[in-house]
This record gives C-alpha cells, structure tokens and sequence, in this order.
C-alpha cells in the first residue's frame, strides 16, 4: 500500500519534469521544449527571398512544403551565421505551420524541472530578452530558454 | 444532424434554382418543348417539398404559387406569354433570394415580395386561391408510362401495402397527400397498422413505425396508381396488387396477404412455392399483422417496383449525366499529391542525369512514360475541379435583370460559350468583379430606352457575356452597346479627386484606365445598384488576385467591352526558368512577348541610369531583374545577359534583363501565403527537379518596382501616390 503510493508521488513528480533540447546559437546556450520541436535538418542552401530582412535567410522545400527559414543569432540581435554544413535548420511548428529556426548546432536533451527556471533578470539587451522566457542552470552554465511564439510570431510583420 | 440535411436541400436548391433558371431562359428564348415545361415544374415543386420539410413556410408559400400559375401554363390551361415569362422569371430570382434568405439570414424585400405574390395570384384561378398544397404525385408530372400502357376502363381493386421508411420522412413526404391524391381516384379504404409502434419509453421519434393497407377501387390504369408512389420510391415499402393480376404474381400476393394476415385460401396456389408461404401464412392467424419475411417481401415489391423503375431510368437518359458529389477538400489533396508527383518525377529525372552510367536510354524511355502518366493524371484531376460557367453566367442574368428593373432600363443578356471549362475556385471569385461590372454596364454603360431611340439604337440594350479559351488562358468579355466611356467626364474627375494632374496628358485608354482606380466612382448621385465608391478598383485586384488581367476597350456611342483574361488553373502554370544573381526563378510564359540574347550593340543609355534595348528599330526600357528584386549589390556589372520582351496590361513593352534562361516547363505553383508577407515583385514559389524552392515573378510588379523602368509607370505611380 505505501509502496503505490511512493511510486505515484514519484510519478508526479516526473511529470512536472520536461524534456528541453539545448543548442547554441553563436556561442550562446539556447532551449527550446521537445515538443515544440518537429525534427531538426543539417542545413542546405535556401532560397532567398527578395527584400527580406537580414534575420530571413529564406525559404527551404520541406516535403513539398515551402517553409520559412529564420536566423535565430540575427533575430536576437547576434552576428549574423555563415551558415555552413556544419549548422542545423531546427523546425518547429507555429499553428501548424511549419517553421525552419538557423542554430550553430544541437547539444543535448535536458529534463528541467519547472521550479528551476529563472526569470530573466533585466539587463540593456532589448532584442534578446523578447525572445527569451527564462533562464536555468545546466551543468554550471546558462541556458536560454526561448519564447517561441515571439521568435516566430515577428517576422511576419515586418515583412 | 439535422443541419447536415438542410445543407444538403440548401445545395440541392442551388442545383434546382439552376434548372429552373436554365429551363425559363429557354422558354423565354422560344422553346415551349413540354419537356422543358414538366423539368421547371419538378424542380419548383422540389424546392416546395423541401422547404416544407424544413418549415420555411415563405419560401413554401410562393414556390406553391409559381408552381400553381406554372401547372396552368404546363396543362396548357395559360398561353405563355411575354409578360408572364417575364414574371416567371423574376419570382425565380426572387426564389434564390428567399432560400439565401432562408440559408443565411437576413431580410426579404417585403414589398416586392407582395408584389410578384399578387402579380402571380392574378394568373391564378378562382378555385385555386386557397392555399391548398397539391399532393406531389398527382397525375404524375412525367407519366410515360400511362402512354405505352393501355387503358383498362374497367374498374379494378387494388391491395396497397405501404410502410414508409424513417427516410421518407425525413426529405419531407407526407404519407397524407399520397393517400389523398389515392382517394380521387376512388374509394379508398385505408387502414392503419399501428402494431409495430414499441411502447412508449422506446419510442425513437425519428423512427418509423407505422405501414398502412389500403384497398382502392379505381377505373384508372395502374401506373397511375404507382405515380402517386413515384417521389416515394426506394423510400418505403410498397406493394401494389390488384385484384385482376393475382393469377400473375400470386406469390407476391401470398406474401401480401401474409403480411395482412388475411390470405384467402382458394388465392394461394396449391403449387410448391406454397410451402414456403404457407409456413409465413401461419404465424399471422395467431398474430395479428407480422413483418413479412425478408424474402417474400423483396419478391413482392421487387415484381411491383420493376414498372417505375424502367421509368426512372428512361427519365434519367434524357436528364443531365450522372454526377458524382464530392468533398472539395479531397479534390485539392489529390491535387496536390499529383503536384508533388511530378516535382518527383523531375527530381528522379536530375538523379539519373546525374548518375555516371554509361546506359540511361531504356530508364530514360520509362521514365518518359512516367511523365506522360502523371500529365494525364494531373490533367484528370485539373478537370475535376474545371466546371462549365454556365451557372455563373446564369447568376448574371438575374443581376442584369435586377439591375434593370432598378435602373428602369430595358437591358437583356445575351451569353456565349456557357460551357467553357473554368477552375472552380476561379469562377467562384469571379462572381463578384462580374456582378460588379454587369451592374455598372447596366448602370452607366446602358442609356435609358429614350437616349437609345434618339440615338437610332434599338430600345432594348444589349450586354454580352462571352467566355472562351484562348492560348491557354481564359477569357471573358463583358460588351454593352451602350454609350461608351465619357472620356471628358472621367478626366475631369480624376482630376476634381486629385487622383491625376491638371494638366495630366493622357491617351484615350488611359483614360479608360482611370475607372480602374481605387475611389474612382462616375455616378452623380450614389444609385442604389453602383456609385458606392467603391468600384471597379475591386474588380481589378480580385482579377490580379486571381493572377488574371483586365482591360477596358470604348468606342463612344458604341459601347464598352470589358476584357478579363485569367490563367486556367491556379495550380499549374508554365513558366520559363532563368537564373538571376545565382537564384533560380520563374517568368509566367504568358506575360513574355520574345526572348532574346543580347549584345552591347543593343544597348543605349538614356540619361544616367537609363537603359534601353533596341530591337528591330524600336528601343524598349530596360529592367535589371536582379536589381529590382534587391540581389545585386553594385548596379553597374550587369552581365551582358539574356532579355525577355515582356508586354504589360497598358501595352507598355519593357526587357527584362536576366543571366541565362536555363528551360521552359510546366511549374506547380505554392503559394507563399503564410510563409511571409507580399514580396514586391514574386507572385509565389514553386519546387523546381532538384528539389530547390524557385520564386515565380511577376514581371508587372517588377517593372513598376525598378527604378530604371519606372518611369514608364509615371502615371500610374503618380495616380497611386496621390490616392
């Protein structure tokens, strides 16, 4: 009987656990929730598109599907990637919507318990604090965790 | 669910509204054919059926009364004359806007309602006044049969089982009327059997529980008396057995008379069929009226049905070809699978290219075939979606009609090319720039029958509707023989608005062309019909929406011709694939007039940034695509390329300057909505063999973004920045 009831406390407390997918973005540690992501792709030239902002590379067939492809290091106001082989295009979904993020490569998975974010505490990097919902300590350094619907949700409306 | 079944009459509406309108377009043209007559008849009588399923008791109201003063005409009782055609077919417009009152909402013009009730109760006789609602099946409005029959004068009994099913009821039949029309014929006994019906708490209301027996006696033959059960058949049980014929199916009546539980001995034949009826027979004489059993019962209506049945499909041969009602959605997926297909097919293609073995030929010879199949593929599916105009342009009837009465004009609609096979999503978003344009035609474009006498012209102004193909495309004209555009009055305007210079020098079609722009409205006063500001401006963008053009040719006094050519399909286009600044793209084949290589020989500045081309003698600006589009960083290396001769809605010729032209295909076309905002000079995208994205241009929008070829958009761009 105490038996069951330790494993469910433990089973709570899983729960509340989520898995995050780190990765850097011009030598800075970002995550992003492993259920936002769709699949992660090496990267291949784009196609450009006319008249875009510098933080749109352009647009890559997924499928059959057109899909968007952001700089993430430009939106947060980084130096812009050369991206090379190297890189990976990680898509996410925004309504469905399939959305292609520029990162300079994948780290790991990491489970994060909710109680250890962080806020973001204020600091003069206006760019960047709009994209990012908070901050966790992993293995002694800092994770960004990013807000995904403002990294996506911008660009089109400055286009 | 219930909802499921309105939509459903609601769609079948549209089809009948169709029928109706066809049918009276052709009697108003001279054709009087009964068959014609009877096809209006049913389908104003479908629509009343329907409507009363639904209570839309408006709507049942006054398709009872066109059905009534159209049975007159159908009995040859009412000649048909000029003004009730007219009347006719104004209360079928007024029928479409009762069932879109009826489907959307809203309100009906109360007063012009009553007047077309009163106009149609005058045609209406004495004894028909009341609302009496004529059992559907009454003398049968296609009653082959009776011909080929012959006539018995003698009177027969006939035993009826009828046992309606939940599905009878719920298209909106009414087993009363039925028996009703059965009862003129003769005496009818009609009892109930109600033994089926459960017990209260299992009661289902949508269910059906009750089958009635009927005796008539009746000299009519007996395809009247299955008539009556025509719109009811496959909807029910029935059995129709008369006395006379009992020799003749006496297994079938067996199985009656089993049902009935009444089965006179000396009836039932001694032979060895009996003994399956007879252990059928027994049961009802301890139980009163059972179910028949499932095998006697399909013998029996089986044998009986066989007669309506043959009517059926002799009816159907002459109506329209058998259809099939699909789910859009599923049309566009398969659409687009196809799509995807044949951008695999180029990719496998590029791989084998690429492939370094010395043989390719026979994969190459497949793989031809391959293509082929997915072309035919592509073009079957591309036809699914491909629907004749005709309802669209039936659509345009009623408005010109609409717009007559409103105008106090005298206007009429002459269509050509109703079967012209158009995107189904293209006719859709047509409808409204043509309503619009119809309107101002009749509006503005038509004079009053007074001006037109004075003018020698016929009293009655004519509009045509014309569609046809033409290279690929599709166009549609709209002509009126009305006064043409007032040149002088549109300048003047365009001028009061601030939307051109005072002193603005402008030819006659660009003058034509002011109508085209945003907040342009001629009409003194706002009418009812057009002048509400917003105009014809919208007709263009819906057409360039549609990836279409339009145009507008005037002759004064002569008329106006309006010029709609759109793209055939919005799926497909073919296109011609260049490079530009290292970029794949694609130039729409059917704006490009030639295409060239040229030389420094060709080239001539004008100024310091001007370039033009001279071909043959005449000199044409030119416009650096990849300048335009914002790729190439310094203006003045540009590549002594390849020019493509592109013509422009105005006729306005400019070159388009690219690196290469790499080939000429067929490209399916991906919308960049929802990838990101509108790009000034790219319509879309599409997937080229390698499996790249291309960007599709519009050379239109390239041309007025380029500074080197603006200028020849002077006007146009000045218009734009005043508004």
């Amino acid at each position: 009987m105490q038996a069951e009831v330790k494993s469910n406390d433990q089973e709570v407390k899983h729960a509340q656990f989520s898995e995050f997918v780190s990765f850097t973005v011009a030598g800075q540690a970002f995550c992003l929730k492993i259920t936002q992501i769709r699949e992660i792709r090496r990267w291949s030239p784009v196609t450009i598109l006319p008249h875009a902002p510098s933080d749109v590379l352009g647009v890559m067939n997924l499928r059959g599907a057109v899909i968007p492809i952001y700089d993430l290091s430009a939106r947060f106001g980084l130096e812009t990637t050369e991206a090379s082989e190297r890189n990976v295009v990680i898509v996410v979904s925004s309504d469905g919507k399939p959305v292609g993020l520029l990162a300079e490569s994948v780290s790991e998975i990491i489970s994060i318990d909710p109680e250890e974010i962080q806020e973001t505490p204020p600091v003069d990097s206006r760019n960047t604090m709009e994209y990012i919902q908070g901050i966790i300590s992993h293995d002694e350094t800092m994770v960004r965790i990013i807000n995904l619907d403002a990294v996506i949700s911008v660009p089109e409306q400055v286009l | 669910m219930a909802g499921s079944i309105q939509d459903t009459f609601f769609e079948e509406c549209e089809e009948l509204l169709e029928a109706t309108d066809e049918g009276l377009s052709a009697i108003e043209g001279g054709n009087h054919d009964p068959e014609v007559v009877n096809a209006v008849f049913r389908a104003v009588h479908s629509i009343k059926g329907g409507a009363g399923a639904f209570g839309l008791d408006e709507l049942v109201a006054f398709a009872h009364r066109f059905e009534t003063v159209f049975d007159e005409v159908r009995s040859n009782r009412m000649e048909l004359d000029e003004p009730l055609i007219q009347l006719l077919l104004r209360s079928c417009d007024h029928l479409y806007n009762l069932v879109a009152v009826a489907r959307d909402g809203g309100e009906t013009d109360q007063a012009h309602h009553d007047m077309l009730i009163e106009a149609l109760d005058k045609y209406i006789p004495e004894e028909e006044e009341d609302l009496t609602f004529e059992p559907m099946g009454l003398g049968g409005p296609i009653d082959i049969g009776a011909i080929d029959i012959p006539q018995v004068p003698t009177e027969e009994t006939y035993q009826i089982h009828f046992r309606p099913l939940k599905d009878m009821y719920s298209t909106g039949n009414e087993p009363f009327f039925l028996f009703q029309a059965l009862q003129e014929m003769g005496p009818l006994d009609i009892v109930l059997d109600d033994s089926e019906l459960p017990g209260f708490d299992s009661l289902d209301p949508e269910e059906s529980y009750l089958s009635w027996n009927l005796t008539l006696t009746t000299s009519e033959p007996r395809s009247t008396v299955e008539a009556v059960f025509e719109f009811v058949e496959g909807l029910c049980e029935l059995s129709i057995v008369g006395a006379g014929d009992a020799d003749a199916d006496a297994a079938a009546l067996a199985a009656l008379d089993a049902a009935f539980g009444t089965a006179p001995v000396d009836l039932t034949p001694a032979a060895e069929p009996t003994a399956m009826v007879e252990e059928t027979a027994t049961p009802p004489f301890e139980q009163p009226a059972p179910v028949p059993t499932p095998e006697a019962q399909l013998e029996a209506s089986g044998a009986k049905s066989s007669a309506p049945k043959a009517e059926s499909t002799k009816s159907e041969q002459r109506g329209p070809n058998p259809t099939l009602r699909v789910d859009l959605e599923r049309v566009d997926r398969l659409i687009n699978a196809v799509g995807e297909l044949i951008i695999n097919h180029s990719m496998l293609a590029q791989q084998i290219a690429n492939l370094d073995v010395a043989d390719v030929r026979d994969v190459e010879t497949e793989l031809e075939g391959f293509k082929n199949l997915a072309r035919d593929i592509q073009e079957g599916v591309m036809s699914i979606r491909a629907q004749p105009v005709k309802p669209l342009f039936q659509r345009m009837a009623r408005i010109v009609r609409e717009a007559s009465s409103a105008t106090s004009k005298t206007c009429k609609l002459v269509t050509e090319g109703e079967n012209t096979e158009v995107d189904k999503t293209v006719i859709e978003r047509l409808a409204d720039p043509l309503t619009h344009i119809l309107r101002n035609a009749v509006d503005h474009g038509i004079e009053t029958p007074e001006n037109r006498e004075s003018a020698n012209k016929n009293r009655i102004g004519e509009i045509r509707l014309t569609a046809s193909h033409r290279s690929g495309s599709v166009c549609i004209e709209v002509k009126d023989d009305g006064a043409g555009v007032n040149r002088p009055r549109v300048k003047q305007i365009a001028i009061d608005k601030g939307l051109i210079p005072e002193n603005a020098e402008l030819t006659d079609s660009e003058i034509d062309n002011l109508l085209f722009l945003p907040g342009f409205s001629t009409a003194k006063e706002v009418s009812n019909l057009s002048g509400r500001g917003v105009g014809m401006d919208v007709v263009k963008n819906a057409v360039t929406g549609l990836g279409g053009r339009i145009n507008i040719t005037s002759t004064p006094g002569k008329g106006s011709t309006f010029t709609i050519i759109l793209p055939l399909t919005l799926a497909v286009m073919d296109g011609m694939v260049v490079s530009v600044a290292d970029q794949t793209m694609v130039v729409p084949i059917t704006s490009i007039v030639e295409t060239m290589r040229g030389n420094d020989d060709m080239i001539n500045n004008l100024g310091a940034d001007g370039t033009l081309l001279s071909i043959r003698g005449s000199f044409v600006p030119i416009c650096d695509v990849a300048g335009a589009l914002g790729l190439r960083k310094e203006d003045n290396d540009r590549p002594p390329g390849v020019y493509l001769l592109v013509e422009t809605e105005t006729g306005q010729r400019s070159a388009l300057a690219v690196d290469d032209i790499h080939d000429q295909r067929q490209v399916v076309i991906k919308s960049l909505d929802g990838v990101c905002g509108e790009i000034a000079g790219v319509a879309a995208a599409t997937i080229l063999g390698d499996g790249k994205i291309a960007m599709i241009l519009d050379p239109e929008s390239i041309l007025a973004a380029s500074p080197t070829t603006a200028g020849a958009f002077d006007t146009e761009r000045r218009m734009s920045n005043a508004s």
